[in-house]
């Protein structure tokens, strides 16, 4: 361990600011990770998921993130793995109404539960209103955090709606829409393409016409 | 990630008596902490046992007048409840300050507590650090310590606690509720739950192997004006550096705690004492033994900057 890579580190960490730790070592881990959910271990435990409407049986080693059971073994590969620590949002699904990140949390602990990625919101042929605004609005270039994005988005209008306040919120009581607002409840979709001020003009417009 | 076995607990007793009973077992709520730290084999628990299911999700009045807070009500949840909005706003503001939507969702109120630090060093399995490790060093002392903390450090560690909810709770003088696996519960005032780190980092908390939190009580609410202000490196999805929490009352008195300076949620009487003489009085009473590093002296002038911000504001409020 050199002094050069303490600096390297420290750097990356005030640009990144301090979202946790190490992003090179995450970068290894998240790769290990996907190779140790097949590999030997426990024994495998029995898990029944509703994904996009469909009822599905999994034999699982439980170490196996739900993110995993998603892309490795029901082959919904929409979804996405970024850095499988909870900063970037790629991986974002709605678990029970609800956006969580799919890689910090057990197959396991979601037995019995109702989960919508992003291939359950809208096909090619009907796509979801969100999907279309992204597609309108460019909100996207190489399209990696794009189905985080989206799943964030769908669900962010839900929570204003439901009242739910942010940390730009001024009266607790009075949640309303605003682009601040989606800024805010949009910062756990990292972009590493940068599409943010075109993802804000496409939630914008999804819901303007909800409203109307 | 170790290999480990699960299960799901059936009563609050049972879930004690499992984690009690099974060598290296843990619990496991939202995951978004113990699961980022399993897969960098910093915690490697033989055992997990989830939590989830076991009806703590409540919020309810208490008999006092204050509010019990079940250990697995979600961030999200707790900082939307229609009575901590309008009673304890510190506690919404606080909540909402912290992490992401999605994690805010999932994390729950036991976990936000006992969520360990964000030091670099300890997240770095090919470092040094006397919390991961005992006895290993410290990384962080003479290394990239920005981030780290100022307030109740010891010559074997310097980490910050990284919770904003914490920091709230801490404020409100909330209490946390335990069972252990003999079924005896205990309620532990919020300022004696965390421990310095002294010789022994790697001990955080007062809890007994197996012991679980089934709730966190607050009492009956202060009024006043309720402030959080989080200073971090960037606007949104980020630690504090520093953050105050904050209750001025209308007779001039006021109460603060601290996120980002201290080995764990930092308040003192010295602090709350000086409201009157304003932010400069307040920030050299609170930081009276403060310890820095080269890299973050910084937060000395910045408390006393964030607390005179929150004056002006609460002047130009009145
Ligand atoms: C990218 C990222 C950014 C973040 N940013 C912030 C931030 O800005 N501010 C902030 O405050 N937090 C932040 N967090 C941390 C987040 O708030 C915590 O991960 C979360 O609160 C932990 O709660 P949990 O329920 O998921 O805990 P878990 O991961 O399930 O558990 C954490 C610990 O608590 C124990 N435990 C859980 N429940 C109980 C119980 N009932 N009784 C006894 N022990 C129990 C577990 O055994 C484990 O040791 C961030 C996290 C990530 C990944
Ligand atoms: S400050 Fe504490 S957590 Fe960080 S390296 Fe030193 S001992 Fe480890
Ligand atoms: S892959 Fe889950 S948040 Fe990055
Ligand atoms: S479109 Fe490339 S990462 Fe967002």
């Amino acid at each position: 361990m050199t002094a050069d890579h303490v600096t390297r580190r420290g750097l990356m960490q005030g640009g990144g600011a301090l979202l946790a730790a190490a992003p090179l070592a995450s970068q290894a881990q998240a790769q290990a990770a996907t190779t140790a959910s097949v590999s030997k271990g426990a024994p495998m435990t029995p898990v029944e998921l509703t994904v996009n409407g469909r009822e599905v049986h999994l034999q699982l080693d439980p170490r196996t993130s739900l993110l995993d059971a998603l892309r490795e073994h029901l082959k919904l590969t929409g979804t996405k793995k970024g850095c499988d620590h909870g900063q970037c949002g790629a991986c974002t699904v709605i678990v029970e109404g609800r956006r969580i990140n799919s890689c910090l949390t057990l197959a396991v602990m979601h037995d019995g539960e109702d989960v919508t990625t992003i291939e359950g919101l809208g096909t090619p042929e009907a796509l979801h209103p969100m999907q279309k605004a992204f597609i309108v609005h460019d909100g996207y270039q190489c399209g990696y955090c794009t189905p985080g994005q989206i799943c964030s988005a769908v669900s962010v209008l839900e929570e204003i709606k439901a009242g739910i306040p942010s940390h730009v919120t001024e009266d607790l009581d009075k949640v309303t829409f605003s682009a601040a607002e989606v800024r805010e409840r949009m910062s756990g979709n990292i972009c590493r393409c940068a599409a943010y001020s075109n993802i804000v003009a496409a939630i914008g417009d999804v819901a303007g016409e909800a409203e109307a | 990630m170790k290999p480990f076995t699960y299960e799901r607990a059936t009563s609050v007793e049972a879930a004690a008596r499992a984690a009690a009973s099974v060598q290296g077992a843990r619990f496991i709520a939202g995951g978004t902490n113990l699961l980022d730290l399993m897969k960098l084999q910093i915690e490697t628990p033989t055992h997990l046992v989830d939590v989830n299911r076991l009806g703590l999700d409540r919020i309810e009045k208490t008999e006092e007048g204050g509010l019990r807070i079940g250990a697995l009500v979600r961030n999200t949840d707790l900082a939307a409840d229609a009575t901590v909005r309008r009673d304890y706003a510190v506690l919404s503001r606080a909540l909402v300050a912290g992490a992401s939507g999605q994690l805010r969702n999932k994390a729950t109120t036991a976990g936000n507590l006992l969520q360990r630090t964000r030091c670099p060093y300890f997240y770095d399995t090919r470092m040094p650090c006397n919390k991961r490790k005992p006895g290993s060093g410290c990384g962080a002392m003479k290394g990239v310590s920005r981030s780290l903390a100022i307030l109740g450090v010891s010559d074997a560690c310097i980490a910050q606690h990284p919770s904003d909810m914490a920091v709230a709770m801490r404020l409100l003088d909330a209490q946390v509720d335990t069972v252990d696996a003999t079924g005896a519960r205990r309620a532990i005032p919020i300022a004696d739950f965390h421990l310095l780190p002294g010789d022994t980092p790697h001990k955080e908390t007062v809890l007994k192997a197996g012991e679980i939190i089934t709730s966190v009580t607050l009492p009956g609410p202060i009024g006043g004006t309720h402030v959080y202000r989080k200073v971090r490196d960037r606007a949104s999805y980020a630690f504090a550096l520093v953050s105050v929490a904050a209750i001025f009352g209308k007779d001039g008195t006021a109460r603060f705690a601290f996120g980002g300076i201290g080995a764990k949620p930092w308040r003192t009487a010295e602090g709350d004492a000086a409201a009157a003489q304003g932010a400069q009085a307040v920030a050299e009473a609170t930081l009276a033994g403060a310890r820095t590093t080269h890299d973050n002296d910084f937060k000395r002038p910045l408390v006393e900057k964030t607390l005179a911000s929150l004056y002006r504001q609460q002047e130009a409020r009145a």
